[in-house]
């Protein structure tokens, strides 16, 4: 049990994750995850606005339960699996953050800083949160893939549009982390 | 339900990406900032182990649950909606520190931040098909 409860290191993470690949591939589909978000907007109707949508969905269900399945390993290893939710980081990144005003650096998963009660009551807070959604959903949608789809399958069989999609990944999250999170903090 | 098994398998990768702490916004935050080998190990030995088996999917040597041979999909070409698509997604992923699949699996950690950040992610999905046609290549 304490294997399980413990962290699992890069080394263990890597492997399971490429075996979730295998997997995916084995079972008949196409590892990835950001095009969920458009069978969604197709199932909430976005094909009476746009063409773009009309698609069938159901032929997109198997991933639709992936999703589902996402979802309730989230809550199991929330509710189950992460007894202490303590980050061994860095120590500059933790005194980073302390000077940008973070508070309980690397003691959970999610700093209440953005993801804390805050988002119910500011403006800024909320906005925070989505637009980096609007970000992420227009931006994999527009290169064709998140991390599974472009990072992972895409580097894996060689393909130069997941190497050109990566490195937008890292210009973005470098100019965010950077200098945006040192202007809103 | 032939396709229980991706129900069981998104549980199986949500609670892998957990406790690995890869849908954690430290874990990110550090590793676009150069801080940490962590993010680098995971999704670098991820990669380098699913080369393996890209080979194996090539060659015949695995083939489907069917006995069809796997081709992962080819990804649409283009450098600007590769670059520019990739780094909106990089800014997003930047600052929430949550990239698709953890979108979901963080709804089990933080409800209603999480709500935010999907509805937001839908509103995106739905303004790219807007735009799709007008938006360069």
């Amino acid at each position: 049990m304490d294997i399980i409860l413990q962290p699992w290191p890069w080394y263990v993470g890597g492997p399971l994750i490429a075996i979730s690949l295998l997997l995916y591939f084995y079972f008949g589909q196409n590892f990835g995850a950001s095009k969920n978000f458009e069978t969604l907007c197709t199932i909430a109707g976005a094909g009476k606005v746009s063409d773009y949508f009309k698609k069938d969905w159901k032929e997109r269900d198997f991933a639709l339960l992936f999703v589902i399945g996402l979802i309730i390993g989230g809550f199991i290893s929330a509710v189950y699996l992460i007894p202490n939710q303590d980050i061994d980081l860095n120590s500059t990144t933790v005194q980073e953050l302390i000077d940008l005003g973070f508070s309980n650096v690397g003691r959970q998963y999610f700093p209440d800083e953005i993801f804390g009660e805050e988002v119910f009551f500011s403006l800024k807070g909320f906005l925070i949160l989505l637009i980096s959604g609007l970000f992420i959903g227009f931006g994999t949608r527009y290169a064709g893939g998140c991390t599974s789809g472009h990072a992972i399958t895409g580097l894996s069989s060689l393909q130069l549009p997941s190497l050109l999609a990566v490195i937008g990944f890292f210009i973005g999250g470098i100019i965010a982390t950077w200098f945006i999170i040192p202007m809103l903090f | 339900m032939k396709n229980i098994k991706f129900l069981i398998l998104g549980i199986f990768f949500a609670i892998v990406l957990s406790k690995t702490q890869a849908i954690s916004w430290y874990r990110f935050y550090e590793m676009f900032k150069f801080q940490s080998f962590h993010m680098f190990g995971v999704i670098g030995g991820a990669v380098l182990i699913s080369m393996i088996f890209m080979q194996l999917f090539k060659y015949g040597k695995i083939k489907d649950i069917n006995g069809n041979r796997i081709e992962p999909e080819q990804k649409k070409k283009g450098f600007i909606r590769t670059l520019v698509g990739g780094t909106f997604f990089g800014l997003g992923w930047g600052i929430s520190g949550a990239c698709a699949a953890p979108i979901f699996i963080i709804l089990g950690f933080k409800l209603i931040p999480a709500l935010i950040l999907f509805f937001g992610t839908l509103l995106g999905a739905f303004i790219y098909g807007l735009l799709s046609k007008k938006l360069p290549n």
